[in-house]
This record gives structure tokens, sequence and C-alpha cells, in this order.
């Protein structure tokens, strides 16, 4: 298994936001991916995923953001809606993946991203990320 | 044609399971892509992966504006009342300009062949085709130019194969290991009702389900428990073959482990054997995987032809490789058993 800790959240820092409301982030995250994803998603996928309840964990940083898409792009849930689907991963790892840098297979192979529920939405999800052109000119490089 | 002995240069063959993994393909050095249409008419039929007709058409024109070919899977056994969609299929990959076609079904090799006479074919590794005579007869009745061969067979048969082929023979070289003779594995089947040999996928993603248990990480296919991985440890596709499973008082891998087929160090000694081509598994992995295999092929590939007796896989060559493994890890499989 590969250590990396060129990007690591500092603990206090993720102690912080684990506690905060997990509200705003899941807006935040609904709203960024509005910004990159929503435009890009072609038709019969962005079907297929309408109204599904997702769950994003951000493991270092004690995220857990419920969000779904809908016509109008993405919305944050309440934080008590059960999820459709789960996808699990660290920061770095959830960035080198829209990056591009890593392969999602490979951090599920080394246990790096977790996904449970729903298989077929998660496989849905995975590929069409992976089949959209995105830029990420304001994220921060994991490296 | 095969039977000389003067050294070719195999093509390598990789997988392109969306425009971004084409895209990585191309600028990492391979000389051809191999791709499908978004359903069942190819083994990879998963959501949100693979190409309509749009895509597909700027996907050759990328392509070829870089000199890589690409050659379109058409590779499950259409049923009955799949027929008119199968051979639509074939027609509409002839008239976009696809460079070869990838069949194993005998109706859609001769539909192929009479409606398209021009076009060229390859035989699946769905075929099954494992000796020189089978070859022979799909070459003489179907005019197939090229067979690749199922990951069953030793070195040395490969080499009695590829000695006596009338059709250039491609071979697989690296990614996900199907133990089965291709297109005859019915495990699938029996846990879920589909084949892969027809339904285009091996495990569809409806019938598996990843559960984190207090004992570990739990896949199952359909109720059936395949595996549970302790936290740690690495994880694997939810395939029946790569399972754990209770026998005779023993829970262990009793088909086959969860690694990847790595020939990287048997490069030279397939150049001389006079493969054709060289194919990289994974159209349902990503541009990132693509990408890194690819650049360790095309690398590899280029130093045994340039000095085929100082070749040996570089370290780095084989840990970027075993990083994208399932399971993390590499074999030979069938590669290297004796069987003659
Ligand atoms: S169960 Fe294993 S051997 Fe059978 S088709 Fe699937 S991957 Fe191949």
């Amino acid at each position: 298994m590969m250590k990396d800790d060129r990007f690591v959240i500092p603990p206090a820092l993720a102690r912080i936001v684990s506690r905060l409301p997990q509200t705003p982030p899941a807006a935040v995250l609904a709203f960024a991916l509005d910004r990159l994803l929503f435009p890009r998603l072609p038709l019969p996928e962005l079907d297929a995923l309408l109204e599904q309840p997702l769950r994003i964990e951000v493991s270092d940083l004690g995220l857990r953001l419920a969000l779904t898409l809908t016509r109008r792009g993405f919305r944050p849930l309440p934080a008590h809606v059960a999820p459709r689907l789960t996808l699990r991963a660290t920061t770095r790892d959830f960035l080198a993946l829209l990056r591009r840098e890593e392969d999602a297979d490979t951090l599920f192979f080394q246990r790096r991203l977790a996904l449970s529920g729903d298989t077929e939405l998660g496989l849905l999800v995975k590929n069409t990320l992976d089949a959209i052109e995105i830029e990420l000119p304001f994220l921060p490089r994991p490296r | 044609m095969m039977n000389s002995s003067r050294v070719r240069r195999p093509e390598l063959v990789c997988p392109a399971g969306n425009p971004a993994m084409l895209k990585a393909a191309v600028e990492h050095g391979a000389d051809a892509v191999y791709l499908g249409f978004k359903d069942a008419t190819n083994a990879r039929n998963f959501n949100g992966l693979n190409f309509d007709e749009r895509s597909l058409a700027q996907a050759i024109e990328l392509a070829h504006a870089h000199g890589c070919r690409v050659f379109l899977a058409l590779n499950t056994y259409p049923q009955a009342e799949g027929w008119a969609h199968w051979t639509a299929a074939v027609d509409r990959a002839a008239a976009l300009g696809v460079d070869a076609l990838i069949l194993a079904d005998l109706g859609l090799l001769a539909h192929a062949r009479e409606r398209h006479p021009e076009l060229r074919i390859h035989l699946s590794v769905q075929g099954s085709a494992t000796n020189h005579e089978a070859l022979a007869f799909y070459h003489e009745r179907y005019g197939i130019e090229r067979a690749v061969l199922p990951r069953v067979l030793s070195l040395e048969q490969v080499a009695q194969v590829v000695r006596q082929s009338p059709v250039a023979v491609e071979v697989f070289g690296f990614g996900g290991l199907c133990v089965m003779v291709e297109g005859r594995c019915a495990l699938s089947a029996y846990a879920t009702g589909q084949s892969p040999n027809c339904h285009g996928a091996c495990s569809p993603a409806k019938f598996v389900r990843w559960d984190e248990t207090p004992q570990g990480l739990e896949a199952r296919l359909n109720g059936f428990l395949i595996d549970r991985y302790a936290p740690e440890e690495p994880a694997g596709y939810p395939t029946l073959c790569k399972g754990r499973f209770a026998v005779g008082g023993h829970t262990y891998y009793a088909i086959e482990e969860p690694t990847s087929l790595n020939t990287l160090e048997l490069l030279p000694r397939l150049i001389e054997i006079g493969v054709a081509a060289i194919k990289i598994e994974g159209r349902q992995r990503s541009a990132a995987y693509v990408a890194q295999v690819t650049r360790v092929w095309r690398e590899a590939i280029d130093a045994a032809l340039a000095a085929p007796q100082d070749f040996s896989p570089h370290p780095q060559w084989l840990a970027a490789l075993d990083r994208v493994s399932e399971g993390a890890s590499h074999t030979l499989g069938a590669y290297s058993r004796p069987w003659k």
C-alpha cells in the first residue's frame, strides 16, 4: 500500500471541520459540482443519477456530505437522508481521481476508495466522472 | 505469412472505455485501441462506459490523426431476439470506418463477411479458438485476419499456434485475468442468470453488493458471498472465479487468486515467437490506468525490439504495473505452464 504524506490534512484542522454542521460544506460541494460537472454531464447519465441520494465521505476531514442531483443541478440534502450510494476516500485521493492521476479501481483494490450501497449506481458515477473532461483550476494540487 | 522467422514489431493494443481513455492511449504510444458500443454487443457492458455513434466517429478521427488504429469489439453472442440489434451494430461500425471488427459469433462473422467484404475481421478472445486448425477454419470460411488467443495457453502452446496459423495472432499482455476458456464461462450465469458471453458483463453491477461488516468488507453476487476482506487487505473484482470459498474444511481461493496477468518479462520471447499484437486488458478502468500502463508497455516493447538480448523489465515498470493491478500483484498465468 502506498503511503503519501505530501498532502495530509493536519489533525487539528480535521477535528474542527468534522464538528462543524455538515450542511454548509455539502452546499459548497454542490455549488462546486454545479460549476464543474453539471454542464458536462451527458444526458442519459444525468437521467439515471437524478434524485438519487448520494453521500461523499472525506475521511481525513471527517466530512460526510449528503447531496443529490436534480434537473437544475446538485442540491445538498439533510444529513439524515439514507444514501443510495456512499463514496469514501481522503481529500488527496478524491482530488487525484478528479485530476485523473489515479484510477478508481486501483484505489478500490488498495482499499483507499470505499464504495457502499448501490453498486450499479457507483459504477455509473465512477464511469461518468472518468468520461468527463474537467478542468480544476482552483483546486489545490495534491503534490 | 506468419510462418517466417523475421522479427515483427508487435502492435500495442490498448483499451478505451471512453474518449478520455482513448486520448490517453494515443498520447502514450498505443498502436491501436479497442472499444465498444454502449450496449450488450460487447463484453464490457457497464453503465457510463463505451461509445455512441457520435463519440465513436470523433474517436476514430482523433486516433487516425495520430496513426493509431481503432478496433471495435462486438464480441458477445446475440440471442434470437437480439439478432437485428447486433447486425445493425456491425453495419454501423462498418459505416463509421473502424479499422477492424472483433467478433466471436459465427452468425455475425458470416454477416460481416457477406455485407462488408472489405472490412477487416479479428476473432475475439470470446471465440475461444486455441489451435491452428480452428484459426484456419475461421480464416477460410470468414476471412479473419487476426485472432486473439484465450489466456489459457502456455507460452509453448502459443508458439505452436503462431507457427502454424494462417492468420496473425494477438495475445494478452497485461491486465485482469479471466481463467476460464473465454466465451464459455458460466460461473456468473450460475449466480445471476446472466453470463458475460450473452449480456456483456461478468458479475453485472446490479447483482453486486459491497457491505462493510464487523468481520470486514463483504462482496456478494446476488446473495452469494464471494469474499470477505480484512481492513487493510487488498480487494479484487467481485467475480466468482476470484472468490474465497470453503472447500473440504478450508477457506481459500479455490479457483484463481485476485492478481493481474503481467507478461512483461516474456516480451523478447513473445516477439521471437512472432505474435502480431499484445493486448492490454481494462476497458472498465480509467484514463489514469491507460496512461500508466500504455507508457510502460510502449517503453518496454521499444526496448525489447532494440536489444532483445539485454532486455529485462525495469523495476520501475514492474512497480508501476503492480500498483494498478488487482490484488496489487502479478502472475504469468498459463504462459508459465509446462504444457506443450
Ligand atoms: S467468472 Fe472469472 S473466469 Fe468467468 S468470465 Fe468472469 S472473470 Fe472470466
